[in-house]
């Protein structure tokens, strides 16, 4: 396919060009509240960037995040960015060994921390402390730790010296892998910058828009969050984890703030209608609502529209392979009878979409096939995984397709309807799980023998998830000392809701565990404290 | 209708916790100073049902900065937050 061209060949270009049509602009609003200029924001990055190439820092190395949100993971972002360097942003509430295994794998050179977290880089060439509070002599911080501080004391970088180019990976997002080990997406700024155009040509956002911040830099909404305002000139308003939590400090927070653009997934939007006490404020701002990283169930869509009667919304529809591939505008009101939830829609102009069967060969409209996804935004490969990395990819007409694993169907009016997945990948508040993942940390447990775990479709949570358990031992632990055993070995968003003892598992002829038999059961009676198999 | 006494309440919210975040588990395994928030047993998006059922049963306003784990973290500390919050606000 023959080369895209963008205006910029490195996302740190999109804050170079508005640090100087916008110098005095506000461009991040931090999360207490304090904010930076396009001006500062570039000169803070230039200063990292400075630092890390003095201390030897090469195009390619990977540079881990490791932190709360804040303007300083933005600088820190850019500052990277420009000295042609990866970054790799980790979710700072994991388990400290999870941490640990994505900063080994992807071999990181230095690592911006925050102080509660910096223990788990013990080791790495270069390790920044990036938390200002007081007490930092009561954490365990690595031995030869630079303070951010010292870092922003250093000179600038000058762009000049550094010849970019749009092939270079920017950053790595770590994902649920089926084996029990995070698998690391490679995305090249070609791969972002293709995404960051097009939204710009969507949703035509200009240097008056207020964006909110409301993903996890290691959630790959982050990237619309990150870099479209950064192209537009427009302030980016960071919500902490402690912030996004609560509905009702952030439905003040946006009223307040006088918010345009909010983008989260359906989850947060959910939690909003129904605990943010909406009604309070006036929301007249808000332009566009985006959602993307799990079906909306309808009735919770039709309540945040009912509240949020003017801005325009859109599903935006893409694993982290590919960033938002297809896309559909949401008319609203929603009607009352609708429940089937609303179609993913159609592609991007920079993707091409494909249904296919197990043959490869193009399906019918309105019959169901896997969907294949082609274009400048798909990703360059799994980190180290070569075969898997080969096996995400289908040659066609002289293109990359990269198989994303969802069964959809086409329709001539709506375009593309998600049906669902015929693996064991499943997705919560937006975030993907592999069932596998959990598996292997429940056997990590000394009285498990044996676990298998299912998801079934929740109206309200959207999907349930159910760890089936035989034990080794006379004495069944305590569900209450599973969950503690589970919020110690992942991340929240992987906890089971429920779990479920039994004597064996139900089998297949070949002695795997029958998932389907668990499933169907499952969905029959899930609350069953034991299952007849 | 008469107020339920510290151990009523703390029935009842053992009694929510159990339905909705431990099914099948026994009450005897969900002890007043079981960590609920700390040890994953609630999450963030679970703390907001549990508020939810609090404020209807108890009618009682639950405030942003009222719902940390000081109050919110074991059964005891959430049934004397609520017997605080009804002594505040009399016939609330």
């Amino acid at each position: 396919m023959a080369e895209t061209s963008f205006p910029a060949t490195n996302l740190c270009e999109y804050l170079e060009a508005s640090a100087q049509r916008f110098s005095d602009r506000v461009a991040v609003v931090d999360t207490d509240g304090s904010s930076v200029t396009y001006g500062e924001l570039n000169d803070r990055a230039n200063r990292v960037a400075g630092f890390l190439l003095a201390r030897g820092l090469q195009p390619g190395d990977r540079v881990g995040l490791v932190q709360p949100k804040g303007v300083t993971g933005v600088c820190a972002i850019f500052g990277i960015l420009k000295t042609r360097g990866v970054y790799v942003p980790v979710d700072s509430t994991s388990p400290p060994a999870r941490i640990r295994s994505i900063l080994d794998n992807c071999r990181v050179r230095a690592v911006f921390a925050d102080p509660r977290c910096a223990g788990v880089a013990a080791g790495v060439e270069t390790v920044v402390v990036t938390g200002t509070h007081a007490g930092l002599a009561s954490h365990n911080l690595p031995r030869g730790h630079i303070a951010w501080e010292k870092v922003l004391e250093n000179e600038p970088s000058s762009r000049e010296i550094i010849s970019r180019n749009p092939n270079d990976l920017a950053y790595i997002l770590y994902t649920s892998g089926s084996t029990g080990i995070p698998k690391g997406v490679t995305l090249s700024h070609t791969n972002a910058l293709s995404f960051v155009e097009w939204c710009s040509s969507v949703f035509k956002p200009d240097e008056h828009d207020r964006f909110s911040s409301h993903a996890p830099f290691h959630f790959d909404l982050s990237i619309l969050d990150l870099y479209l305002p950064m192209k537009q000139g427009s302030s980016l308003y960071l919500i902490s984890e402690e912030l996004g939590r609560n509905p009702r400090k952030m439905s003040a927070f946006i009223a307040s703030n006088r918010l345009t653009v909010w983008y989260s997934t359906p989850s947060i939007l959910s939690l909003l209608a129904e605990f943010g006490d909406l009604k309070r404020y006036s929301f007249s701002h808000l332009r566009l609502v985006l959602f993307a990283g799990e079906v909306f169930p309808v009735k919770h869509l039709r309540n945040i529209a009912r509240q949020w009667p003017s801005p325009t919304y859109f599903n935006l529809y893409g694993p982290t392979e590919t960033n938002v591939c297809t896309y559909a505008l949401i008319p609203t009101p929603i009607p009352d009878d609708r429940t089937k939830p609303y179609p993913i829609g159609w592609p991007c102009s920079h993707c091409s979409a494909l249904v296919v069967d197990d043959d490869n060969e193009r399906v019918a409209e309105g019959n169901e096939g896997l969907l294949y996804i082609s274009g400048p935004s798909v990703f360059v490969g799994y980190w180290g995984l070569k075969e898997e990395s080969a096996a995400a990819f289908h040659g066609r007409d002289g293109r990359r397709w990269y198989n994303t694993g969802d069964v959809v169907k086409q329709d001539p009016a709506d375009g593309l309807i998600y049906v669902g997945r015929r693996d064991r990948m499943v997705k919560r508040r937006g975030y993907r799980i592999e069932l596998g993942d959990i598996e292997s940390a429940l056997y990590s447990h000394k009285q498990v023998r044996e676990a298998a775990v299912v998801a079934i479709p929740d109206a309200d949570a959207g999907v349930k998830i159910l760890a089936y358990i035989t034990t080794s031992h006379d004495a069944q632990p305590s569900i209450v000392g599973l969950k503690v055993f589970c919020s110690k070995a992942l991340p929240a968003y992987m906890s089971p809701d429920v779990f479920l003892f039994s004597d064996s598992l139900p089998r297949t002829s070949t002695d795997k565990v029958d998932y389907q038999k668990l499933q169907k059961e499952s969905t029959v009676n899930p609350e069953s404290s034991k299952i007849i198999l | 209708m008469a107020e339920q006494t510290a151990d009523q309440i703390k029935e009842e919210i053992r009694q929510y916790i159990l339905t909705e975040f431990l099914p099948g588990e026994r009450a005897s395994n969900l002890l007043d100073d079981t960590p609920l928030r700390t040890s994953g047993i609630i999450d963030s998006v679970g703390l907001l049902r549990l508020i939810d059922f609090i404020e209807d049963r108890y009618n009682i306003q639950v405030e942003a900065h009222e719902a940390g784990v000081e109050n919110f973290d074991r059964i005891e500390d959430i049934a004397s937050f609520i017997q605080k919050k009804r002594r505040a606000v009399p016939n609330g």
